[in-house]
C-alpha cells in the first residue's frame, strides 16, 4: 500500500538522521571529546570544536536533508495516488 | 554623541518600530489571535521562532556562562540547538497536520480525555510563567544599567510595550514584531563580535576567529593563549571540562528534549500554511538561531582572554571606566585583600588569593566597553538585549492567554462562548498575564531564578513523551499517556525540589542518582514517562477506532484519503 510504504520510508530516514544527530552531539561532543581533543584542527582541539561549533552546523544540515527527502517523498506519494485513481 | 544618547536613540527607535508593527497588524478573529491565521511564510516564521526562542538568557547570559565554564558551557550550545532537530523531525510536521491551536489541544484530542487536556494545560501554564518572570527581570536589568532608571520603572515600560502588541495584535502582531526583533538582536550581537574578532585575530567571522592565531605578532592560537593564561592564574584550562561525562550527557539531553517540548516553541509551527512548511520553517529557525549560537562561544573566548589580560595585576587606581561603572552596579566587586593596590584575579588552584568577583551576566553587556568599541555599539547592545527579552516574553504571554481562553474555557468550562467572546477573554487573559509577569519581574520570589533552568527538565519529562507516543504508536491510549505524564513530572519535580529546597546540603555528586544532577534529571524523568506509558497502555484497552484513524491521518501529508 502506498501510504504504508510512505510511513516506512519516513521511519527509515528518521532512524538514519537521528543516529547521525546522536553520534555527533552525544558521541563526538561528549563521550569521545577527550580522545578527539588530541587532534588539533587549526586553533581548535577537535572535540572542543565539535562541542561548541561543529555539532550546530551538523544539526542545520540534518534538518535540511530531511526537508529535501520528505518533499521528494511527498511528491512521489501524490503522483502514486493519482496513478492509483487513474 | 555620548553612549547614553545613543542608547536612548536606538532603544527609542526600535520601540517605535515595534508599536508601529502592532498597530498595522491588529486582529479580529481567534484564528488570527492564536496562530496568525496559519498564513505566516516559513522563512519569516523561522525568524520569529528564533526571536521567540532566544531570550534574555541567550543574549545576555549565555556567552558569559560559557566564558566562565569553558568547555562545560557546551551543554547550553548543544542542548538549545539540538532540540530543533527533534522538533523538525519528530514533532513539528505532525502537529501542523493535526492543525489545532495548542499543545493541550493535541493531547486532549489524541487521548480523547479532558483529564489529559487539563494536565497538559497546567504544565503549559507553569512552564510559561516561570520562564516569563525571568524575561521581565532581564528587561529591568538592561533598563537599570543603560538608561539609569530603577528596575521597577524599567519593568513597567517593558510591560507597556508588550501589552500593546500582544493584546492588540495577538499572534499576528507578535510574529511580525518578532521578525523585527530578530533583526535588531542579531545585528546587535554580531557587530561587537565582529569588531572584537577583527581586533584580536584579524578574522571577520568570529566563528573562525576564535580558532586562529592572535594578531599581536606572537603567532600563538587564541585558545592556546587562553588555556595558558587560565592555568597560570590557577583556573582549569579553558578547553577542558570539570563536570563528569555522565552529567554533561544527561543535562544536554534534558535541554534538547525540553526545547522540543516547550509549548511556546511548538505553537509557532501551527502558524505556517502547510506540513512541508512546518519542516522547512524549523530548519530556518535553527539557521537563525545558529547564527547567534555559533558566535556566542567565540564571544565567550574573546571576552575571557580580554578580561584576563586586562585586569591581571592592574593597579586599581588605573582601572578603566567600565570597571568603575560596573562596580557601582554591584555586579563587579573588588576587594584588595593583600593591600598592594593591584587587582589579583585568580582561580581555585592558585596560591594568590582571588580579589575580584565578576557576575557572569555582565560579560556580553560590558564586552563593547572592555574592547573600547564606539558608543553606538553600546547603544545597539542595549536595544538588542531588550529585543531578546521582549520577544520571548510576548510569545510566552500568548501561550498563557491561549491556554486560559481556549483550552480552559472554550474546550473545558464554557464550551458555548462565541468566537468574539473567546477573543475578548484571550485579550483579558493576556492583560492579566502581563501584570502577573510584571509583578514577578519587580519582586521576584527567590525561587524563580532557580526554577527557570528546570522548566526544561519538566517539559522533557511531561509533554515530549506524550506527543511522540501519540504520533508514533497507534496503540497508546489515555491511561498510558496520563500515567506517564504524571509519573514523569512528579519524579522530576520531586528530585529537583528535594535537592534544591529540602536538602540543598546533600546536592553533591555522591548523593545524586547515577551521578546525575538536578539539571539533568529531566532525562531520567522522560525515560520513566516512556516506560510507564508503554507498560500501562499495553495492559489496558486499545484506544477507540476513530483515534487510530486520527493517528493515521496525522502521519500523511495533504488530505487523508
Amino acid at each position: 500500500m502506498v501510504e504504508k510504504e510512505y510511513w516506512r520510508k519516513n521511519l527509515r530516514y528518521l532512524a538514519v538522521l537521528l543516529s547521525i544527530w546522536a553520534a555527533v552531539s552525544f558521541g563526538c561532543s561528549i563521550l569521545f571529546v577527550n580522545a578527539l581533543d588530541t587532534i588539533q584542527m587549526a586553533g581548535f582541539p577537535l572535540g572542543f570544536w565539535f562541542a561548541q561549533q561543529g555539532s550546530i552546523y551538523v544539526f542545520v544540515v540534518l534538518i535540511f536533508v530531511y526537508v529535501f527527502l520528505m518533499n521528494r517523498l511527498d511528491r512521489s506519494l501524490v503522483s502514486q495516488r493519482n496513478e492509483d485513481r487513474v | 554623541m555620548t553612549a547614553q544618547a545613543w542608547i536612548f536613540l536606538l532603544v527609542g527607535l526600535t520601540f517605535a518600530l515595534y508599536i508601529g508593527i502592532a498597530v498595522w497588524s491588529r486582529v479580529g478573529s481567534t484564528g488570527d489571535f492564536y496562530i496568525a491565521g496559519g498564513r505566516v511564510p516559513p522563512l519569516l516564521n523561522g525568524m520569529a521562532t528564533a526571536a521567540d526562542w532566544m531570550s534574555a538568557a541567550s543574549f545576555i547570559s549565555m556567552a558569559g556562562l560559557i566564558s566562565f565554564m569553558g568547555r562545560d558551557g557546551s551543554v547550553y550550545l548543544l542542548g538549545w540547538t539540538g532540540g530543533y532537530v527533534l522538533l523538525a523531525l519528530l514533532l513539528a510536521p505532525y502537529l501542523r497536520k493535526f492543525g489545532k491551536y495548542t499543545v493541550p489541544d493535541f493531547v486532549g484530542d489524541r487521548y480523547y480525555s479532558q483529564t489529559a487536556r487539563f494536565v497538559a494545560v497546567l504544565c503549559a501554564i507553569f512552564v510559561c510563567f516561570t520562564y516569563v518572570a525571568g524575561q521581565m527581570r532581564g528587561v529591568g536589568i538592561v533598563f537599570s544599567r543603560f538608561l539609569e532608571i530603577d528596575v521597577s520603572s524599567g519593568v513597567f515600560i517593558g510591560m507597556g510595550i508588550v501589552f500593546v502588541y500582544a493584546v492588540l495584535g495577538g499572534m499576528k502582531g507578535i510574529t511580525y514584531t518578532q521578525v523585527a526583533q530578530y533583526c535588531v538582536l542579531i545585528f546587535a550581537y554580531l557587530v561587537p563580535a565582529i569588531f572584537i574578532s577583527l581586533m584580536m585575530t584579524g578574522h571577520v567571522f568570529p566563528q573562525f576567529g576564535f580558532g586562529s592565531a592572535l594578531t599581536d605578532g606572537s603567532g600563538t592560537f587564541l585558545l592556546e593563549r587562553l588555556d595558558g593564561l587560565s592555568r597560570e592564574l590557577g583556573f582549569d584550562a579553558y578547553t577542558s571540562g570539570r563536570k563528569s561525562t555522565i552529567d554533561v550527557l544527561f543535562i544536554t539531553a534534558a535541554l534538547m528534549v525540553g526545547t522540543a517540548g516547550l509549548p511556546h516553541v511548538i505553537v509557532r509551527f501551527y502558524t505556517v500554511p502547510r506540513v512541508a512548511a512546518a519542516r522547512s520553517s524549523a530548519g530556518w529557525a535553527l539557521v537563525f538561531i545558529a547564527l547567534l549560537y555559533t558566535t556566542a562561544p567565540a564571544v565567550a573566548a574573546f571576552a575571557r582572554t580580554n578580561l584576563l589580560t586586562t585586569v591581571t595585576n592592574m593597579p586599581y587606581s588605573e582601572a578603566p571606566d567600565w570597571f568603575k561603572n560596573w562596580e557601582s552596579t554591584g555586579l563587579l566587586v573588588f576587594e584588595d585583600k593583600n593591600g598592594d593596590g593591584a587587582i589579583q584575579y585568580t582561580g581555585p588552584d592558585s596560591a594568590v588569593e582571588n580579589e575580584l568577583i565578576i557576575d557572569r551576566d555582565i560579560m556580553v553587556l560590558a564586552n563593547p566597553e572592555i574592547a573600547n568599541l564606539p558608543n553606538w555599539v553600546i547603544g545597539l547592545v542595549a536595544a538588542g538585549g531588550l529585543a531578546a527579552a521582549l520577544s520571548t516574553a510576548a510569545g510566552l504571554l500568548l501561550v498563557i492567554s491561549t491556554s486560559v481562553a481556549h483550552d480552559l474555557l472554550k474546550k473545558g468550562l464554557m464550551p458555548h462562548i462565541t468566537d468574539r467572546q473567546e477573543l475578548l477573554t484571550a485579550r483579558i487573559a493576556a492583560a492579566i498575564a502581563v501584570c502577573v509577569a510584571g509583578y514577578f519581574g519587580i519582586d521576584p520570589p527567590g525561587f524563580v531564578a532557580q526554577v527557570v533552568a528546570f522548566a526544561f527538565g519538566l517539559a522533557a519529562a511531561s509533554f515530549f513523551p506524550a506527543i511522540i507516543l501519540g504520533i508514533f504508536t497507534q496503540r497508546m491510549n489515555k491511561y498510558g499517556a496520563i500515567s506517564g505524564m504524571v509519573t514523569g513530572i512528579v519524579f522530576t519535580a520531586g528530585y529537583i525540589v528535594f535537592f534544591k529546597f529540602i536538602s540543598p546540603d546533600l546536592n553533591t555528586a555522591e548523593h545524586w542518582l547515577f551521578g546525575v544532577s538536578p539539571e539533568g534529571i529531566g532525562t531520567i524523568g522522560m525515560m520513566i514517562n516512556f516506560a510507564v506509558a508503554l507498560a500501562v497502555s499495553y495492559t489496558t484497552p486499545a484506544p477507540p477506532i476513530h483515534i487510530q484513524r486520527l493517528v493515521e491521518g496525522i502521519r500523511l501529508p495533504g488530505k487523508t484519503p
